[in-house]
């Protein structure tokens, strides 16, 4: 054996050992080989692996472990300096890579175990998420329910379908197998079944209402899980097998009442149903969280539905009974209708019955008092003749205040002379009066207006009735009726607070006052005077005769003139102030200025209606001249004729009170002279009246006529008639505007 | 007697020129205005007409002759005519010109000439009309008797 320069083998070759070795170093290389390999296969296989570089990186370091492994096979035998070579490098490389490697596990290696915790992180999160789907899920789908549910009930105004509705379809999203409504009972002391799922026919059970476990679900607006043996959960006849869960959950039940706005929903005095919903027995479910909610929401809005349909018949009840109470105040009213026809035939034909022999015996009375008499006889005749006026009176009376009183009387306006009523008023009252040594006076205010409009026969008689009411209770002293105008300071009385009278421009409130010096009446009779048939009782009315219904008649009539009458009395014996105020109307001035657009008024002036009124006409036309003029100096004016506008105006003078022009004519400006004549005469009196005579009077030119300051236009052809009614208008108004 | 049947006939004669469009109403107001003071208004009113009337024409022929027609002035002359006739209530003599002024808006020369023609016409016939009427009027003054106003019917 030659001896090299390669390491001496310290022990002697032995065979077992270096064969031994020999495999084990191809194996190893074999696996380094096949490492790489496996490898990149599987990594080539999968998608996703981020650390390309690193597994190059690796796989070199093999490569070359195993380069080295299956190069150190040589070295066991003799070899050649290359293979020598060759080992060194590959050792060195080896060398490299290894340390680069364990360089970079140094990096690696923490990432990889972390990208293990992130994925067990990621897992977690996972498992939460499907957890969370899974709630929001069933949150959905209870969402879902409820939704369906609440349509379901709602879509129903029937109290019934919508309780059974509830139950049905509770039952069936819940998949329930018993579901009962107790309501309470008339009493409320005890709750009655009173709608259940499965049992067609609910046999009235009843259960008081003050258990505690009900007391318990009516306290809380939550759904509350009860004993399965609780006698509202004992619906049904007693079961074989084990009761599933139950929950009972309140509803409120909402009265009208109930609907205040500040106090929804807490109120002391409510009223619940008990609703109780069974879960299947023998299946082993429970109630689920979102089961619960799902049956407070329905409850709710069961409560809300009850009470639209407690609405909704309340509604209908009150819509019937308005009916009824419509059909009822109809018969009635036509049976009051009737009885006032009825009432008034009668008064019609009893008016004229009674009127004719009241009328004999008056009439006849009268005409028996002129002949010669006895004085027994006419000391009868005369007790006749009073009592019977005294009836006709009263009848009188009577039938006007039925008239009055159902409002068929009206006022029949017109224009009368105020000063005029008075006066005579006066003069019926002065014999009386003077009879019995009363002294009247009669005070107008200067403001009164003479002329009035309104129903001047019943004024007189409320002037009449209150001044002889006067009378008649004054035994001695004087009378004094003032009248004047109610200013609006002076309206507003205080002691008719609810007078308010509002006077305007056509209308004025007469205020009449008539005190006397007479008995007087006391305080409290006061409000009795205007009531229908009633008389103080003292001795001297009872004397003096009168129905009562004097004022009761005055103050209908004043009533019915928008007025207020009232009296006022310190005492007996101390007279008393009778006052009244109607509303007036005020009568229009008769000499307005005319409107514009006069009619056509043929007047019947004699033919020289206007003597030596001064015209001057323009016209440029001989033949129309010559008309105008025939027409004007027929009617005996002065006429000065010219035939241009230069003439026109040269001519014109104060003097001239008409100057008619033709405008129509083209060519002149007779709206020029009208501007002249206006610039000349800067008065407005002592400028003639221009009138423009023309062939048309459409728009242009009548705006033409107003524009230039005219003061009428006539149409041509112009009649006598025309012209004379024409100037007497213009004379008498400086304008006339248009006759045509 | 004889002035009963002249005024009769004048009456009827005037009735007719009614009747026939000659005049209108306008001529009875003519026809008031004549009184005493002023006994021969209708006359004089009438002859005014004519005379106007006659020198209208021939302008408005000279007019319509020319070259270049001036339709303004045409227009101005026919509506002198038009309102002298309208005073004194010749109808027809008013119509045809407010046809001829028509024409005369629209500048239709052939229209205005047939218009004038129409005028003339209608002038000559109411003069003619007239001068008979005048005639009964005067054969009546001088039977001494007076003249009836007439008293239309319509």
């Amino acid at each position: 054996m030659d001896s090299c320069n390669c390491i001496e083998p310290q022990w002697p070759p032995d065979d077992l050992l270096m064969k031994y070795q020999y495999i084990s170093d191809f194996f190893i290389a074999l696996a380094y080989f096949s490492i790489p390999l496996e490898l990149i296969y599987f990594v080539k296989k999968s998608a996703v692996f981020p650390y390309r570089w690193v597994l190059v990186q690796f796989g070199a370091f093999i490569v070359l472990c195993g380069a080295t492994h299956l190069i150190n096979l040589w070295t066991f035998t003799m070899h050649t300096r290359t293979v020598a070579m060759v080992m060194t490098t590959a050792k060195v490389f080896t060398a490299v890579v290894s340390c680069a490697t364990a360089l970079m596990l140094v990096h690696i290696i923490p990432d990889l175990l972390s990208v293990k915790t992130r994925e067990l992180f990621l897992k977690n999160k996972a498992a939460e998420l499907d957890r969370e789907m899974g709630l929001i899920r069933t949150q959905e789908e209870t969402g879902r329910h409820v939704r369906m549910l609440t349509h379901e009930i709602r879509s129903t105004l029937d109290r019934h379908t919508i309780l059974k509705t509830t139950l049905v379809e509770l039952g069936r999203t819940l998949a329930l197998e018993e579901c009962a409504l107790w309501m309470p009972t008339r009493t409320g002391l005890e709750l009655q079944l009173s709608y259940t799922l499965r049992q067609q026919n609910p046999v009235g059970y009843t259960v008081p209402i003050h258990l505690p476990v009900i007391n318990q679900v009516f306290s809380s607006s939550h759904a509350v899980k009860i004993s399965p043996k609780c006698p509202v959960a004992r619906i049904r006849p007693a079961g074989k097998y084990m009761p599933g869960e139950v929950v009972a959950v309140r509803v409120p039940l909402l009265h009208l009442s109930n609907f205040q706005i500040n106090d929804w929903p807490e109120l002391s005095t409510k009223q619940y149903a008990l609703m109780v919903l069974m879960l299947p027995s023998d299946s082993a479910r429970q109630w689920h969280v979102h089961e619960l909610e799902l049956v407070e929401v329905v409850a709710d809005q069961v409560a809300v539905a009850l009470s639209h349909a407690a609405i909704l018949e309340e509604s209908m009840r009150a819509r019937d009974l308005l009916m009824e109470q419509n059909v009822a105040l109809d018969l009635a009213r036509r049976e009051a209708e009737t009885a006032i026809r009825a009432r008034n035939d009668f008064l019609a034909v009893m008016n004229h019955e009674m009127r004719t022999p009241m009328h004999a015996i008056i009439a006849l009375s009268s005409l028996l008092q002129e002949t010669e008499l006895t004085p027994e006889q006419r000391l009868m005749v005369e007790t006749i003749l009073k009592s019977s006026n005294l009836l006709s009176t009263l009848i009188n009376d009577v039938l006007d205040l039925s008239r009055l009183e159902d409002g068929s009387l009206q006022l029949d306006l017109g224009t009368f002379n105020l000063f005029a009523v008075f006066r005579e008023v006066l003069n019926l009252i002065k014999p009386i009066a003077s009879v019995k040594k009363l002294h009247v006076s009669l005070n107008l205010a200067p403001d009164l207006p003479e002329y009035a409009i309104g129903d001047e026969k019943r004024l007189m008689q409320t002037i009449l009735n209150v001044v002889g009411n006067a009378v008649k209770f004054s035994k001695e002293g004087s009378i004094s009726i003032t009248a004047f105008v109610a200013k609006s300071e002076l309206l507003r009385d205080s002691r008719t607070p609810e007078f308010f009278p509002v006077p305007s421009d056509n209308h004025f409130y007469l205020r009449v006052q008539v005190k006397d010096s007479g008995v007087g009446i006391s305080p409290q009779d006061i409000p009795k005077l205007f009531t229908k048939f009633a008389q103080t009782q003292s001795t001297a009315t009872r004397n003096s005769g009168g129905s009562g219904l004097g004022l009761a008649i005055c103050k209908r009539f004043v009533n019915l003139m928008e007025g207020h009458i009232w009296i006022e009395s310190e005492g007996l014996g101390k007279g008393c102030t009778a006052i009244f105020m109607v509303k007036l109307g005020i009568p229009e001035r008769s000499n307005e200025p005319k409107l514009p657009f006069m009619p056509k008024v043929p007047t019947n002036h004699g033919p020289t209606a206007f003597p030596g009124l001064k015209v001057l006409v323009m016209d440029e036309n001989g033949v129309s001249r010559m008309v105008t003029k025939g027409l004007l100096v027929h009617l005996g004016c002065d006429v000065t004729m010219v035939s241009s506008s230069e003439e026109c105006l040269r001519v014109v003078s104060h003097e001239h009170k008409v100057v008619f022009m033709d405008v129509c004519v083209p060519g002149m400006d007779g709206y020029e002279v009208a501007i002249r004549i206006n610039e000349k005469f800067t008065k407005r009196h002592e400028r003639p009246v221009i009138v423009a005579l023309t062939g048309n009077t459409d728009k242009v030119t009548k705006e033409n006529c107003m524009r230039v300051g005219m003061d009428g236009i006539i149409l041509k052809p112009v009649s006598l008639d025309k012209m004379r009614s024409v100037l007497s208008d213009l004379l008498e108004h400086r304008v006339l505007f248009e006759a045509i | 007697m004889e002035l009963v049947q002249i005024q009769r006939r004048l009456v009827d004669y005037t009735k007719s020129l009614f009747m026939e469009g000659f005049l209108d109403a306008q001529f009875l107001q003519l026809q008031q205005l004549q009184d005493d003071s002023n006994p021969d208004f209708v006359f004089e009113v009438v002859s005014l007409f004519f005379e106007d009337s006659e020198k209208l024409l021939n302008e408005l022929t000279i007019a319509l002759d020319q070259p270049n027609v001036d339709f303004k002035k045409i227009d101005s002359h026919v509506h002198q005519l038009k309102g002298s006739s309208s005073s004194i209530g010749a109808q027809r003599v008013k119509n045809a010109c407010i046809a001829f002024r028509n024409y005369c808006d629209v500048q239709n020369i052939e229209g205005c000439l047939t218009c004038l023609q129409q005028v003339k016409q209608e002038c000559y016939l109411v003069k003619n009309k007239f001068e008979t009427l005048f005639r009964l009027e005067q054969q009546i003054m001088a039977s001494g008797g007076s003249v009836p106003t007439t008293e239309l019917g319509f």
